[in-house]
């Protein structure tokens, strides 16, 4: 066992000496090989940080929202479908929601206005999220101006800034009384976004939704499964133009790899005829460059999936912030709990390790079953 | 000592210079194995920092929870470009052609994520 380790030992040196002396190409092969691997990474923890978090905090969402479309449009809903909604069997409370966006054209930023249930604040005041209030660079007892419907501005003043650590679910947030929020944007009493329904059962969910169809044609409901699914859906880092950018990368990758692991260069297969004239074996070549595969791979593995940790969970993505923000002004700033798990780590591993790893022995083998007398020449 | 005599014994403790200092410096595989090791325990810390953090933001995931709760919210706050982008969940098969029929998806966010399978699914 000793004499196995010994060797292997001795062969490790032997891999280490020849990758030194090429340290150049060999140094820049590893920088791309960790930034691919950082990338992937950060893209799988990202999506998956994002998508526990929707999970675990959107458990509490409304049960039904039932919204009314009208020529394929979302329309105000009025306040007589509660009565027909309050009726079917198995639905406990139906409720309206008042809220709606606010285009700031100074800024052009868009903001979330909604009225919660008992906004216990004096008309005239608003509570704010973190991210308006970093954008207009106010605070507490500061004003706002804002256009109404009919031109004429309205001016609120700021009665609290909504907690930092949920900036996630309210960066964007206004919240206002009623008559407030009638009077901006002009929405006429007995009228209101959409409405949320609680049931009895919520086992009966899909029944009472489809119940609601049959009953009123002209809404649409959406129930909080389906707000949970589609978080889960959205984040799944195999899909969407994420899968696009990272499927180039990788191809990039694949090809890079492949030139470099399959095309040995003339010195490379001299040192291979050498090896083998001098009396090793041809499983000892394999064995070296192996061992050139696992030293290059699980560096890059390693660097590229710790960078992607600080990266996500240390620094919020800040990289990938231009990509998310896009056009908008606003952006949450947000922390998000880690959520790493072996299959992660164990896929990104199988996606990057392994194939380089399997890619250095083939050609190897090719050049190291060939008459060592012909490589010299 | 003749001169054949010295010359035999400086070529000795050359070679046992030589030998002394192989055995001194420190092996390539050695460094490769320690970093390997270190590599290992950093993975391992990654893992109890991410499990000791989801324990110590409990309390701060639960009270967005209640907040979610508190003002029947249906989205997180990602994306403020478009509002069907903004409220995901809430967004109808009709909005991203909203300017004109057949308008094609121009916020860049709209793209990044992909179409939620729920979505037709209300309509049918």
């Amino acid at each position: 066992m000793n004499s196995w380790i010994e060797k292997q030992r001795n062969i490790l040196d032997f891999t280490l000496s020849c990758l030194w002396r090429r340290k150049g190409k060999n140094l820049t092969f590893v920088i791309v090989y960790t930034f691919i691997v950082f990338l992937l990474a950060s893209v799988m923890f990202l999506t998956d940080a994002l998508k526990h978090e929707a999970a675990f905090v959107l458990k509490d969402a409304p049960e039904l929202v039932v919204q009314r479309t009208l020529a394929g449009r979302h329309e105000l809903i009025p306040a007589a479908y509660i009565r027909s909604l309050s009726a079917i069997r198995g639905v406990a409370a139906v409720k309206p929601r008042l809220w709606g966006y606010y285009f700031y054209s100074s800024l052009k930023a868009n903001y979330t206005v909604m009225v919660p249930d008992g906004f216990g604040h004096k008309e005239g005041n608003i509570l704010i999220g973190r991210g308006i209030a970093r954008t207009h660079d106010i605070h507490k007892g500061d004003s706002m101006w804002f256009a109404r419907s009919d031109g004429s501005a309205a001016n609120f003043t700021i009665a609290g800034l909504l907690p930092t650590e949920s900036e996630l679910i309210s960066s964007d947030l206004i919240l206002m009384g009623e008559s407030d929020f009638r009077r901006l944007f002009g929405m006429p009493e007995g009228y209101a976004t959409d409405l949320t329904l609680t049931v009895r059962n919520p086992k009966e969910l899909t029944t009472i939704a489809t119940k609601i169809v049959e009953i009123l044609p002209d809404t649409r409901p959406i129930i909080r499964d389906e707000i949970l699914r589609t978080y889960e859906a959205i984040f799944n880092w195999r899909q969407g133009i994420m899968v696009a950018i990272l499927f180039g990368a990788l191809l990039a990758f694949a090809i890079l790899a492949w030139e470099k692991a399959s095309g040995l260069s003339a010195d490379e297969k001299k040192e291979i005829g050498i090896l083998k004239a001098i009396g090793w074996e041809t499983s000892d070549v394999i064995l070296v460059r192996f061992w050139e595969g696992v030293v290059l791979s699980l560096t890059a593995f390693v660097a590229g999936v710790l960078l992607a940790y600080l990266h996500v969970f240390f620094s919020s993505a800040v990289l990938f912030e231009p990509i998310l923000k896009g056009w908008s002004v606003l952006y949450p700033k947000f922390r998000l709990t880690p959520f790493v798990s072996i299959y992660q780590v164990t896929t990104l591993f199988f996606l990057t390790v392994i194939p380089y790893t399997v890619a250095t022995i083939v050609p190897s083998w090719k050049a190291a079953i060939i008459d060592p007398d012909s490589q010299m020449r | 000592m003749t001169a054949a005599q010295a010359m035999t014994m400086r070529s000795i403790h050359d070679e046992k210079d030589i030998l002394n200092a192989t055995a001194n410096r420190v092996r390539k595989s050695s460094v490769f194995l320690v970093s390997a090791a270190t590599a290992t325990l950093l993975f391992g810390l990654m893992f109890l920092h991410a499990a000791w953090r989801q324990r110590a933001d409990l309390e701060l995931l639960a009270s967005k929870r209640m907040m979610v709760g508190a003002l029947q919210l249906t989205d997180l706050c990602l994306f403020t470009e478009a509002r069907y982008i903004r409220h995901l969940s809430q967004t109808d098969l009709h909005t991203p052609f909203q300017d004109h029929p057949g308008a094609l998806e121009h916020f860049p966010s709209g793209s990044l994520v992909s179409l939620p399978s729920t979505l037709t699914r209300s309509y049918e």
